[in-house]
């Protein structure tokens, strides 16, 4: 693993994650999580379900503090600051690091507003303006070409692919620098999911992103880096070639390639 | 890797794959050392029957490389799984060819029949046969063992065979200098030496698989190498 080794220091890391511990009460989620999140790359999440990759993602734009009983432990930095600071102002931070959930979740409102919404919250914009963000954040998400001739038809009328490609438009619409994904393509059928994977693989150009998926063969697909997870521990952290054809770790080998272990 | 996928159809068909491989390198050793055989007692009979065996070793091979991609389309193997995949491909591929080799040198024994012989040219190819079966030995033995060490023996000592064959080279000229009633024996003995250092670079590509296999590493491109017979004939010309 020495050539990952030697990548990694060369590369601007967008996000640090130091010896992060994750407490759901007294259950102990994270075991001490170490590693980076580089700039303008797609890095995987992968492990068997209850291993804490969601776990690592909710935390990475602070989703867990919505909830009671639940707080980390260590250091998230994001450009040099550590966003686990209880000083930190988690608005802001939602809009810098923003998220995709497993289900497609568009508000009961117009495809536009879905959109508009967000960008709303943060900034005031002329409607002339907000049309053009609107238009560039549906392209970017390359739905625009579906839903140009009906932007005031209801989010919740787009089929399930549609919806989680407008999810990501809301995402993309209020500019922030890192994606979270989680599972996106899980409820998607095969052309939906190529659809979502062509867009990660533009988004990289302008966003770090993370993606969580249960789909070896989409992490292997989408990403260039790629971590192992396993009760709560991370196992293995390489560049996904180096992970997906000769993982150094023993378990990581057993869990890609569906063995018991 | 001795665990097991948890779809035990996977285990079958990796099994399936590495059975074949086996019985391809069992074939081809042994049409090798036949096609030998035949040539040293010019005997046409054996010859013959070793020219019949090479198409069991070309059915497996097509055998492997379906199996090999219906695996890939089914279940879309990762690491290890991914590596031995390509490696039941590869290695079938240089089996198939050293099947084919060892046919060469059985039509030659066949052609050679009519010829008179000339022991004492042959006792050279003898010496290049031993050390070609035995790197393709090690080779099988690495891949049935998954022993990347072995492999990278194989690797090395492939070098002896280049320097065997300098050495043959240079007696089957003098041979033919010394009475041309022999250049058409040696000429052909000349295709045979230039067949068994092929078998012996179709072992180190198969070591170098087995190093893949095993460690997920590629061997460096450039192999040590003995003196290349041909290239040391034009310099000296």
């Amino acid at each position: 693993m020495t050539s990952g080794a030697e990548v990694r220091n060369e590369l601007p890391t967008k996000i640090s994650v130091k010896d992060l511990k994750f407490f759901y009460g007294e259950n102990l989620a994270l075991k001490s999580i170490n590693m980076p999140l580089y700039a303008n790359k797609v890095t995987a999440l992968i492990g068997p379900s209850g291993c804490g990759k969601s776990t690592l993602l909710r935390v990475l734009n602070r989703m867990y503090d919505l909830y009671p009983r639940q707080r980390a432990e260590g250091e998230v930095i994001l450009d040099g600051t550590n966003i686990l600071d209880p000083h930190q102002d988690l608005n802001l931070l939602r809009a810098r690091v923003g998220m995709v959930f497993q289900k497609p979740t568009p508000f009961p409102m117009t495809i536009y507003d879905n959109i508009a919404f967000g960008i709303k919250l943060y900034e005031k914009l002329p409607k002339s303006e907000l049309d053009g963000r609107v238009e560039a954040a549906l392209r970017g998400a390359a739905i625009w070409d579906e839903v140009q001739d009906k932007l005031n038809a209801s989010g919740l009328s787009l089929s399930g692919g549609q919806q989680q490609r407008l999810c990501i438009a809301r995402t993309v619409a209020i500019h922030p620098e890192v994606i979270l994904f989680d599972e996106p393509c899980s409820a998607l059928d095969p052309i939906s999911t190529a659809k979502v994977e062509e867009l990660i693989d533009e988004l990289k150009e302008n966003y770090t992103i993370a993606i969580v998926t249960h789909n070896m063969q989409q992490a292997a697909r989408v990403s260039e880096y790629a971590c192992f997870m396993y009760l709560g521990e991370l196992i293995e952290f390489a560049t996904t070639s180096q992970l997906f054809t000769s993982p150094e770790n023993t378990r990581t080998q057993n869990y890609i390639t569906g063995r018991f272990g | 890797m001795t665990d097991l996928h948890t779809v035990r159809a996977y285990d079958a068909e990796l099994e399936a794959l590495g059975r074949k491989i086996a019985e391809m390198g069992g074939i081809a050793e042994k049409m090798l050392s036949d096609a030998m055989d035949a040539l040293a007692n010019l005997d046409t009979n054996l010859a013959r029957s070793t020219v019949a065996c090479d198409l069991r070793l070309d059915v497996l091979q097509r055998e492997i490389e379906e199996q090999a991609i219906m695996t890939i389309a089914r279940r879309q193997p990762l690491a290890a799984d991914l590596r031995e995949i390509v490696a039941a491909i590869r290695i079938s591929g240089d089996l198939e060819r050293v099947g084919d080799l060892a046919k060469n040198i059985a039509k030659r024994a066949l052609k050679l029949s009519a010829e008179t012989r000339m022991q004492r040219a042959i006792i050279g190819l003898k010496s290049m046969h031993e050390t070609a079966a035995m790197l393709l030995k090690d080779a099988l033995d690495a891949y049935a063992l998954r022993d990347a060490d072995r492999a990278r023996q194989v690797w090395t000592n492939d070098v002896e065979l280049d320097a065997l064959e300098d050495s043959v080279f240079r007696d089957l000229l003098t041979f033919m200098m010394e009475d041309p009633r022999n250049i058409s024996f040696c000429a052909h003995l000349l295709f045979v030496s230039k067949n068994i250092e092929r078998i012996g670079d179709h072992s180190t590509n198969i070591a170098e698989t087995v190093v893949y296999l095993v460690t997920g590493e590629v061997l460096p491109m450039d192999r040590p190498k003995g003196p290349s017979p041909a290239s040391d004939f034009q310099t000296s010309k």
